[in-house]
């Protein structure tokens, strides 16, 4: 079926075609009859081997070779020899129909039968691996027969580690042989085998490896996955850490009511509560489990015996998530008090892969609670909220404040266990940073880029937030930059990292954030608490993260931006308007992280592509049916053709959504959407009975 | 839906040349006596359905005697429950996941015993949540896909055990993001889009480092707008299918050059015959032509039917089973 070349069928090509396909056929038609009578004969055996010899694809033959061996080796006066003998024929057959196509997972599956009935020799079978190695050294079948081969004849893995090498000393561009090699590198140093006990010494002789291999061929592709996995290896520690909380280590909250009385607090620390009860934040360098109340230990003055709930936030029924939530219910009376969070003293929490979160710490804060007024002849008609440039003004900090945002400094918690460990972390780096620096002075190449990009983007996130400063973000941008020019075919993915990039230098330091901090003007707005709204548009963003120096956020405007996905998004837990405004947002699914934002009220996701595409690429990133990560909820027959917008919008508490300007958005959808959420107030500005 | 019957001379370059194929599929659905199609005999089902799909997906679907179909399916059926490639030959799972996709397209998985096709499904999974092939024993994640795909579209997915059948298929996770069929089998596109779809559909998709399989994927088109299906290989069209979808189901698709794909896949028409094959002017066949009509349906091509990526069927057949 495949690198066969199209040509024009010659009628004496058709005759022979047809006088080979009816051999084939008797042949076939023969064996069906040997097989289904249940016959093995030795004549009948032979006729399979010469199936198999034409077509190996044949798997019937192949069983049926299976049931006339379970037959032969059953039989009464079987005994060593004639047990060698029928599984030699085996082999013999396995091999000749390896000869015809070597990629037959038939005839390799066939072999491994053989051998797990005792037979045959590491020797011979390394033999007859060599062979293959030599006629094709990417035939993965050979690879994954080799893995069991030496699997089941205790083959120890630094002998494979060797072949390995041998292999890519033979030839650099063997993208099978460095996989084989990560896969046993990296089995090695978790057993702590002796050898491989330390990253530490073992990462520098594997770079010097794999720069053989990328710097004879840039372009060859064989040696940049492996290089990235030991860069992962040496940027990345096992052990979950906590990054980030909200509310921040010695912070002060506000909790207001309804109406807030007057304007003395901050807007960074003022939370607007109309739930009674406000979030705890923890965010997490990887994903983990196990955070519960038994694992995370809260002390406050109010809520004494309460169990809080934690959850996870990740799309699905998945108890593992990078960030956690809980909501602590605070009084509806004046109070001033102290909370005291402790996480993981207990040995719980632990990555998928069963790294234990290794660094207790605790963090508290203040909570202020105001009481709130509940006056109901001055219930207030929900004000439209309208992301227009004149309606905001830039945030100019009281003079007494001289650092507006909460302890920005504790924004990320410290790590500094590592710090004298780390030190070969840094180095290992440095140095990666000067051999790329070298190849591209010495010719300008894709790959050293994006892995210098890389590198320095690592070294820098690093070092911070001790260097409190993203040294290198402008070289790097400039990198994306020439990278989009030099590999077209890949533009978007260099841009992508580029507004990732972006974000990561805006949000590093108080300075530049408190360049896009706004408050929103309409004196009205102080019936929302008047909170800080951080604008990020007009950048060209394409995509976003580093959520972790976001926690506090209530509002935010991501408007006339480039972007399709809110990927992460749902770790802004008090996030209470949002706007998404002007984005390329192709599908109702993409919008799956706002359904953990407990506190949104206002989303404007005017004038985006919503219905203007056939193929979804959310479709499997959200909780429906579809992934089995809801149950079936929708019993209304109506809302089939709507389902999307039923399982985004219907856990959402919205007063006022903004949908104009996307195809989706006739009238008969926005009555749908009415349906869904019966406390909408204002749909695209207009006011909902 | 574009017009089937322009001819050869009114063709643009770079247009899917519908009708060829269209008939080009009927026409290898009755042709049985070339030698390579006696060499396929055993797969014919799996032929069914990339047939099949491909009609629906070009609204020619009633093209073909749907009766006909289900009863040579039906008759394929053993006594176990499973599915074989053709009569005559043995059950495979391979087989039984292709028959419940044809009986799907044309809306009949009514005529199925589910049960005793679940059985059969679930019979074959393992101890360690990994499944086999048929009753011996080769094991592959292929075959977690299809078990799960399976017994999905039969809408009893909680037969089996969903979660060590996930924490097998994450066992074969590699270092550079992708899957291999067994844990530590080398990346390989096909496998990649079976262990994504079977993540797709049992909501697990969590579990996949998208940016670092995203970046591998996207990396599999070459200079020529193609896609290969693993680092140093020619492109193919068929991994216009497998990396594509992939791509789709972690949404990360516009990292590659959809245009140029579009017509490195057009390319690959035999526009006189009909049919599309692995690369430009190589022969062609129905394999390669249901993956290169499906990867233009992905890719948003025009006048095709949008095609799910997980279930590899179309949108309104998966739609019609969770919704309908």
């Amino acid at each position: 079926m495949h690198g066969r070349p199209r040509k024009a069928s010659k009628p004496e090509d058709e005759a022979a075609s047809t006088t080979k396909a009816q051999k084939l056929r008797a042949l076939q038609t023969q064996f069906f009859s040997f097989h289904h009578s249940k016959i093995y004969t030795k004549e009948a055996v032979e006729l399979s081997a010469k199936l198999l010899e034409i077509n190996p694809e044949s798997y019937t033959a192949w069983n049926y070779r299976k049931l006339a061996v379970e037959h032969y080796l059953s039989q009464p006066d079987c005994n060593p020899e004639t047990v060698k003998s029928v599984l030699d024929d085996e082999l013999r057959v396995v091999e000749s129909a390896l000869r015809q196509n070597f990629k037959s997972y038939g005839a390799w599956h066939h072999r491994k039968w053989v051998l797990s009935k005792g037979h045959s020799s590491v020797d011979l079978e390394l033999r007859l691996l060599d062979k293959f190695q030599k006629a094709d050294s990417r035939n993965f079948h050979a690879w994954n027969y080799r893995r069991f081969v030496a699997e089941l004849m205790n083959r120890s893995e630094k002998d494979e580690l060797k072949y390995t090498e041998d292999m890519i000393y033979t030839n650099f561009s063997n993208y099978s042989a460095w996989h084989n090699r990560s896969v046993l590198l990296s089995s090695l140093l978790e057993k702590k085998a002796e050898g491989f006990l330390s990253k530490e010494n073992l990462l520098p002789e594997e770079y010097e490896f794999i720069h053989q291999a990328i710097f004879t061929d840039p372009d060859d592709q064989s040696g940049w996955f492996y290089h990235l996995w030991l860069l992962d290896q040496t940027v990345t520690t096992d052990h979950p850490l906590l990054v980030s909380t909200w509310p921040a280590h010695g912070s002060d909250v506000f909790l207001v009511g309804d109406r807030c009385q007057n304007g003395s607090f901050s807007p960074f620390t003022t939370v607007l509560s109309d739930s009674g009860s406000f979030p705890i934040v923890l965010y997490f360098n990887q994903p983990v489990k196990g955070v519960s109340s038994s694992t995370v230990i809260i002390e406050c003055g109010f809520n004494k015996n309460e169990e809080l709930l934690w959850e996870p936030l990740s799309v699905s029924n998945s108890q593992t998530a990078q960030v956690w939530v809980a909501h602590l219910k605070c009084p509806t009376s004046e109070l001033d008090s102290s909370v005291e969070i402790s996480v993981g003293y207990s040995k719980e929490i632990v990555s998928p892969r069963g790294s234990q979160y290794s660094h207790p710490s605790t963090f508290s804060f203040k909570v202020h609670v105001q009481p709130v007024e509940r006056d109901s002849s001055r219930v207030s008609v929900a004000e439209n909220i309208l992301w227009r440039e004149e309606n905001f003004k830039v945030y100019r900090a009281q003079s007494e404040e001289s650092i507006p945002i909460p302890s920005f400094d504790q924004l990320c918690i410290k790590n500094g266990h590592e710090s004298t460990a780390s030190n070969w972390r840094t180095e290992a780096l440095a140095k990666e940073v000067e051999c790329f620096r070298e190849l591209l002075s010495l010719m300008d190449c894709k790959i050293g880029k994006l892995t210098l990009a890389r590198l320095l983007m690592a070294y820098d996130v690093m070092s911070f937030p001790f260097a409190n400063k993203l040294v290198h973000s402008e070289e790097v941008l400039e990198l994306y930059n020439d990278l989009m020019k030099l590999d077209p075919t890949h533009h978007r993915y260099y841009k992508d990292e580029h507004s990732l990039v972006l974000l990561r230098k805006m949000t590093s330091s108080e300075e530049s954030l408190l360049q896009h901090c706004f408050q929103y003007k309409d004196s009205v707005s102080s019936a929302i608490g008047n909170p800080i709204c951080l604008r990020l548009n007009n950048l060209s963003l394409s995509r976003i993260r580093a959520f972790e120096r976001l926690l506090w956020v209530q509002m935010l405007d991501l408007s006339h931006n480039e972007l399709e996905s809110i990927e992460g998004l749902e770790a802004m837990q008090l996030l209470y308007g949002l706007s998404l405004g002007n984005n390329k947002l192709r599908s109702l699914t993409a919008l799956e992280p706002l359904r953990k934002l407990k506190s949104l009220r206002v989303l404007d996701i005017s004038y985006n592509r919503i219905g203007d595409h056939s193929i979804d690429t959310t479709r499997y990133l959200c909780s429906s049916p579809l992934s089995h990560s809801v149950g079936s909820e929708l019993n209304d027959v109506a809302l089939i053709n709507y389902w999307e917008a039923f399982y985004m919008f219907k856990d959402l508490n919205l007063n006022q959504l903004d949908i104009v300007g996307n195809t989706i958005a006739d009238e008969k959808f926005k009555s749908v959407l009415v349906k869904i959420m019966p406390l909408l107030k204002r749909l695209d500005g207009e006011l909902l009975d | 839906m574009a017009d089937a019957s322009f001819g050869f001379s009114t063709l643009q370059m770079g247009e899917l040349a519908i009708g060829k194929h269209v008939h080009y599929i009927l026409s290898v659905e009755k042709k049985k006596d070339s030698f390579e199609s006696v060499v396929m005999d055993h797969l014919r089902m799996n032929g069914a359905y990339w047939g099949l799909t491909t009609l629906d997906l070009l609204g020619k679907l009633d093209s073909v005697n749907a009766d006909e179909v289900l009863s040579w399916i039906m008759t394929c059926q053993h006594e176990s429950g499973g599915f074989s490639g053709n009569i005559g030959h043995d059950p495979h799972i391979l087989y039984t996941l292709s028959a419940v996709q044809v009986l799907a397209l044309f809306n009949k998985l009514d005529v199925l015993d589910i049960d005793k096709v679940a059985t059969y499904i679930t019979g074959l999974q393992n101890e360690d949540g990994s499944f086999s092939g048929d009753m011996w024993g080769e094991v592959d994640t292929r075959f977690s896909y299809i078990a799960i795909c399976c017994l999905s579209i039969l809408c009893c997915l909680d037969k089996i055990n969903v979660e060590k059948a996930v924490s097998y298929i994450l066992s074969c996770k590699n270092l550079d993001g992708g899957f291999g069929c067994t844990p530590g089998g080398e990346s390989h596109a096909g496998q990649i889009f079976c262990c994504v779809g079977a993540l797709a559909i049992t909501g697990s998709l969590h579990h996949v480092d998208k940016d670092l399989l995203g970046w591998w994927l996207c990396e599999r088109q070459v200079k020529s707008g193609g896609l290969n299906g693993r680092p140093e290989k020619l492109p193919d069209v068929c991994y216009s299918w497998w990396v594509l979808s992939s791509l789709i189901m972690i949404d990360r698709v516009h990292w590659i050059d959809k245009e140029k794909l579009v017509k490195f896949i057009l390319d690959c028409q035999d526009l006189e015959n009909g049919g599309i094959s692995d690369r430009p002017d190589d022969a062609v066949d129905v394999f390669h032509t249901y993956f290169g009509v499906a990867g233009l349906s992905l890719l948003e091509y025009p006048g095709l039917k949008a095609i799910d990526p997980a279930y590899a069927l179309p949108v309104d057949v998966v739609n019609r089973i969770f919704f309908g």
